[in-house]
């Protein structure tokens, strides 16, 4: 495998933190040219970022070594399968979010704009910081980054709810990243002597087996953008935040940086030998599956429309760590394509939630009868998102159900299978009554008012936004081609060409 | 005039206080410059020592040509040359800052101040370059009056603050020089140099154990070790701003200075570690200081109160870097002096430039303070995120030197304090920043226009705490450069 110095990574961090930069100074004053450099921004660094697949393809790793502080502190960044799979669905989805957030600001006559656009950014490249990020510093650099730009976003509304919500969010990402991450860095250093990510691991025959096992713990607990129970609940509390925020970063940048981080800990810090010889993997894939069930089951009892899709996320993002936890080549593929599918389908769910409160201003489901005839194209867009999440064939979300449940049996693990039936039913029976009561129920009296006649949608910068991600959650079922290209390279980065 | 700069370094700011009186009774207005002149040209100098330390090594300076040991020896190598730019430099920065702030908090009284003010740096940087036990208990005596009266003229329960403070370190200052006595008994000599040749063979003697612990305890007194703290947090309160700027960033950290010198260069880490349990002692010390210091600071209602408990606390961090025994966390340790020294300016700085525009000093009196002030308030945020150790700010790097040294060390139990306390020290700086930025009066926002109009402090305030602020956030990514250059060099022989 060639390694090819590159400043393209550094390209992509600094288009998002320069548009940062310039809407802060553009301000109020020119809300289109503001808004001119998000999606400037946006386009570039996709564009960017796609430009890095040929060489990534190809197996070259991009490197780029920014500074090296100390030794074991160096900012670096390193272009592999894996980074740069993340880097692309989360830019290009970005790019889509984009024209979503305008639309939906601009309607809701949002206070507090340019912050708003500017933290956007800012956790966009810190984003990519993570993707990037060719040792566990910079990672932990970025992550702690991100929670600091997201939360304006989340307290967005200043609000006492706003102000509580944002307030959890941070006492869990910081808290836990603080107490548990940061210590299973410094461990990882005294002992393995280094920070950086190899395929293989960096830990194996390092350090004591008990010792590895608390490292692997902390680790587990210090990543709780993961989301993983119990260190879940922030993620609901962070759903006062505007809904592009929540579904950008709360079904895409932020939970993502989460798994993916996991990912790397179990790909790249300790390697795949190393945790199936201590047995850690298996104790991961039960922790994920009660994860998948419980907050399944929560999230059938939420009637508040994004707080359903909040826990629907927490339980979603532990199939990714599900899949990298059974360590065999079609699980982990499994969980790395979840990283991307997941993100299509849920991302056009809430979508799908924000244009529903900005064009009938409903939040709750128990409203919503009968919202698809008003909304029909949202509406739309929402049964194929949901029917991914279920992991119904021909979307997305089933192949890499599919994947991971090949892994299950690969890995001998036959009750995962049955957890993954459990977690499928129970997926659609808190996403059918949605549909079916859009669809199908009248709507309660007096319910929409006058506007209940006719079509009565979000503006167009929100609902064509919704449908493109909707076709990709389908189109991906049909040729999930780079993303599949990526992933395998990656488990073949870390098993060896099985 | 190079090779005379370790007693220039001295001479300069006393000869200038003394003169700065003639000059204030001839033009009141010239103070203020000739303080801001002088302490910059004590920095030069202090960069040129720095430079001529580097580049050949520890100097040696006879005072008026005596040789040692009847002569008093300045002694500069990496550390002192380190502390020294580190005192001079914030001397300098708070000295520019103090203009307006003392114009308002002491109005008419500044000729006495600045006199009074390069009194204080001419001790404590006579403390960073002498190489004689006793020439330090005359300059700490000198740093100590200076800041007794410096804190005294603050608010109206300064003079009571002050005057705890001269019980506790003229207790502490008394138990140092007793330490001096004991070691002059046994050895007949004052020298730094002479005593580490002389006291490895006096190892079992309790005369040197009693020097030691006088040492020691005189030491924790004037550099606020808990629990002997208990005289600073309302020294520093109440003491006018700029008098606990440059107070709680180099008082604290040059008292930690001599903590190692006795430790590591009078005694022999041999003595101070193995022969006195030294490293258990001061470890449980250190945690509880840091525990302490922060779940104390969690109850205050006052900024500048807040900021001192947190400065209790970083010195356990420092003394805890100290005792380790081993090269990292000693390193971290002393990375740990320098940003300390930025971060507390920081924070005082900003705690005066809010008392200076809105003469408030309650955490609850910051409410959206961020539209009037915003520069000033990402200063706070800056040094809030260091205190608290996110990378890249520079408090990361220390931390994490000094986590590793622990663990180095094997004492896991020390290493959850440092993270227990950056917890609560993010509990607190969380709670000071949603008051900044999430609080006070609804503003006309949704007009989208600019609403309250931009009120910061003058430019000679705002200028120091950019200055501090960009250093916090600077200083952190040449951490490796510091350690290669200076840092390794002080790590004592034998770790």
């Amino acid at each position: 495998m060639d390694t090819v110095h590159s400043i393209q990574p550094v390209l992509v961090l600094a288009t998002s933190l320069a548009a940062a930069i310039l809407i802060m100074v553009t301000g109020d004053r020119n809300r289109n040219l503001r808004e001119a450099w998000t999606l400037v921004a946006a386009l570039l660094k996709f564009l960017i970022v796609l430009s890095m697949v040929p060489a990534v393809l190809d197996r070259t790793i991009l490197e780029c070594t920014l500074v090296s502080i100390a030794p074991g502190l160096t900012l670096q960044f390193r272009v592999d399968s894996l980074g740069l799979f993340f880097a692309l669905a989360a830019s290009f989805l970005w790019l889509v979010t984009s024209f979503y957030s305008i639309g939906y600001v601009r309607s809701q006559q949002e206070h507090a704009q340019t912050r708003y656009f500017a933290c956007f950014a800012g956790a966009m490249s810190a984003t990519m910081g993570v993707a990037f990020a060719g040792n566990l510093f910079t990672t932990f650099l970025f992550y702690e980054i991100i929670t600091i730009c997201t939360f304006p976003l989340v307290a967005h509304k200043e609000t006492a709810d706003a102000m509580a919500g944002g307030r959890r969010y941070l006492t869990y990402l910081l808290g836990t990243s603080v107490a548990f991450q940061l210590t299973a860095i410094v461990l990882t250093y005294s002992f393995a002597g280094t920070l950086e990510y190899a395929d293989a691991g960096i830990l194996a025959g390092r350090a004591p087996d008990s010792v590895l096992m608390v490292i692997f713990v902390l680790f587990i607990a210090g990543i709780s953008k993961a989301a993983m129970m119990p260190f879940h609940s922030w993620l609901p509390a962070a759903m006062v935040a505007p809904t592009p925020v929540s579904a950008l970063l709360h079904a895409v940048a932020v939970v993502k940086t989460g798994v993916f981080v996991v990912l790397r800990v179990v790909l790249h810090v300790f390697g795949v030998d190393l945790l199936g010889d201590l047995g850690l993997g298996t104790a991961l894939v039960y922790f994920a599956s009660f994860t998948i069930i419980t907050a399944s089951v929560i999230a059938l009892r939420q009637d508040n429309l994004k707080r359903r899709l909040a826990y629907s996320t927490v339980s979603q993002l532990s199939y990714v760590i599900l899949g990298a936890a059974l360590l065999t080549p079609s699980s982990i593929t499994g969980g790395i394509m979840h990283i991307a599918l997941h993100a299509f389908g849920k991302i056009t769910l809430f979508f799908a939630a924000g244009a529903i409160y900005v064009a009938a201003h409903k939040t709750e489901i128990s409203q919503l009868n009968g919202i698809g005839k008003q909304m029909p194209f949202t509406m739309a867009a929402f049964t194929l998102g949901s029917l991914s999440m279920i992991g119904m064939p021909p979307l997305g979300g089933f192949l890499s159900k599919w994947w991971i449940a090949l892994g299950a049996i690969e890995a001998k693990e036959l009750l995962i299978l049955i957890v993954i039936a459990t977690s499928t039913i129970l997926n659609a029976a808190y996403f059918l009554p949605i549909l079916y009561a859009v669809f199908f129920k009248e709507p309660r009296l007096g319910q929409h008012g006058s506007a209940g006649e006719g079509i009565h949608e979000a503006p167009l910068l929100m609902v064509v936004p919704l449908m493109l991600t909707a076709l990709g959650a389908l189109a991906l079922f049909f040729a999930p081609s780079v993303f599949l290209d990526l992933a395998r390279g990656a488990v073949s980065a870390v098993m060896g060409g099985q | 005039m190079t090779e005379h700069a370790p007693v220039l370094i001295i001479v300069i700011p006393l000869m200038a206080a003394c003169l700065n009186i003639l000059l204030g009774l001839w033009k009141k207005e010239l103070s203020y410059p000739w303080a801001v002149l002088v302490t910059a040209v004590v920095f030069g100098l202090s960069l040129l020592l720095m430079q001529t330390v580097l580049s050949g090594g520890t100097v040696h300076y006879r005072l008026g040509g005596w040789a040692p040991p009847w002569g008093i020896e300045y002694v500069i190598d990496h550390l002192n040359a380190f502390l020294a730019v580190i005192v001079s430099f914030i001397g300098c920065i708070v000295a520019v800052y103090s203009r307006r702030s003392i114009e308002k908090e002491l109005p008419g009284k500044q000729v006495y101040f600045y006199s009074i003010y390069l009194l204080l740096i001419t001790g404590l940087l006579g403390i960073t370059v002498t190489g004689d036990v006793f020439n330090i208990y005359v300059f700490l005596e000198i740093s100590s009056l200076a800041g007794y009266a410096l804190i005294a003229v603050g608010d109206d329960r300064a003079p009571m603050a002050s005057f705890n403070y001269v019980i506790m370190g003229t207790i502490g200052a008394c138990f140092y020089l007793l330490g001096v006595g004991y070691l002059y008994m046994v050895t007949g000599t004052l020298n730094m140099g002479d005593l580490s040749r002389i006291l490895p063979g006096l190892s079992h003697s309790r005369v040197v154990y009693t020097a030691f612990a006088f040492f020691m305890v005189g030491t924790a007194i004037k550099m606020a070790f808990f629990p002997l703290h208990i005289w600073l947090p309302a020294a520093y309160t109440h003491a006018p701003s700029a008098v606990s700027a440059i107070a709680a960033s180099t008082m604290t950290k040059v008292g930690a200075y001599v903590m190692i010198r006795i430790m590591y260069t009078v005694f022999k880490p041999a003595f101070s570690l193995e022969v006195i349990p030294m490293s258990a002692i001061l470890g449980w010390a250190s945690a509880a200081a840091m525990i302490a210091g922060s779940v104390l600071a969690l109850g205050q209602k006052d900024l500048k109160r807040m900021f001192s408990f947190m400065l209790v606390a970083e010195v356990g961090y420092i003394v805890m870097g100290v005792s380790r025994g081993n090269s990292t966390a000693f390193t971290g340790a002393v990375l740990h002096i320098l940003n300390d020294a930025f971060m507390m300016a920081c924070l005082f700085l900003v705690a005066g430039a809010v008392r200076y525009r809105k003469n408030a000093r309650n955490i609850t009196d910051l409410a959206g303070l961020h539209q009037e002030m915003p520069l000033t308030m990402l200063a706070l945020f800056a040094a809030a995120l260091s205190m608290v150790g996110v990378p890249p700010t520079a408090g990361f790097f220390s931390k994490w030197y000094l986590i590793l040294g622990t663990i180095k060390a094997g004492e896991w139990i020390f290493a959850a304090a440092f993270l227990l306390s950056s917890l609560l020290n993010a509990v607190m700086f969380y709670r000071v920043l949603e008051t900044v930025y999430y609080t006070g009066e609804p503003t006309p926002k949704r007009q989208g226009g600019s609403s309250a109009a931009v009120n910061e402090v003058p430019l000679t305030m705002l200028g120091p705490i950019l200055v501090m602020a960009v250093g916090v956030l600077v200083l952190g990514l040449f951490s490796g450069r510091i350690i290669d250059t200076v840092i390794r060099f002080t790590v004592p022989e034998g770790f």
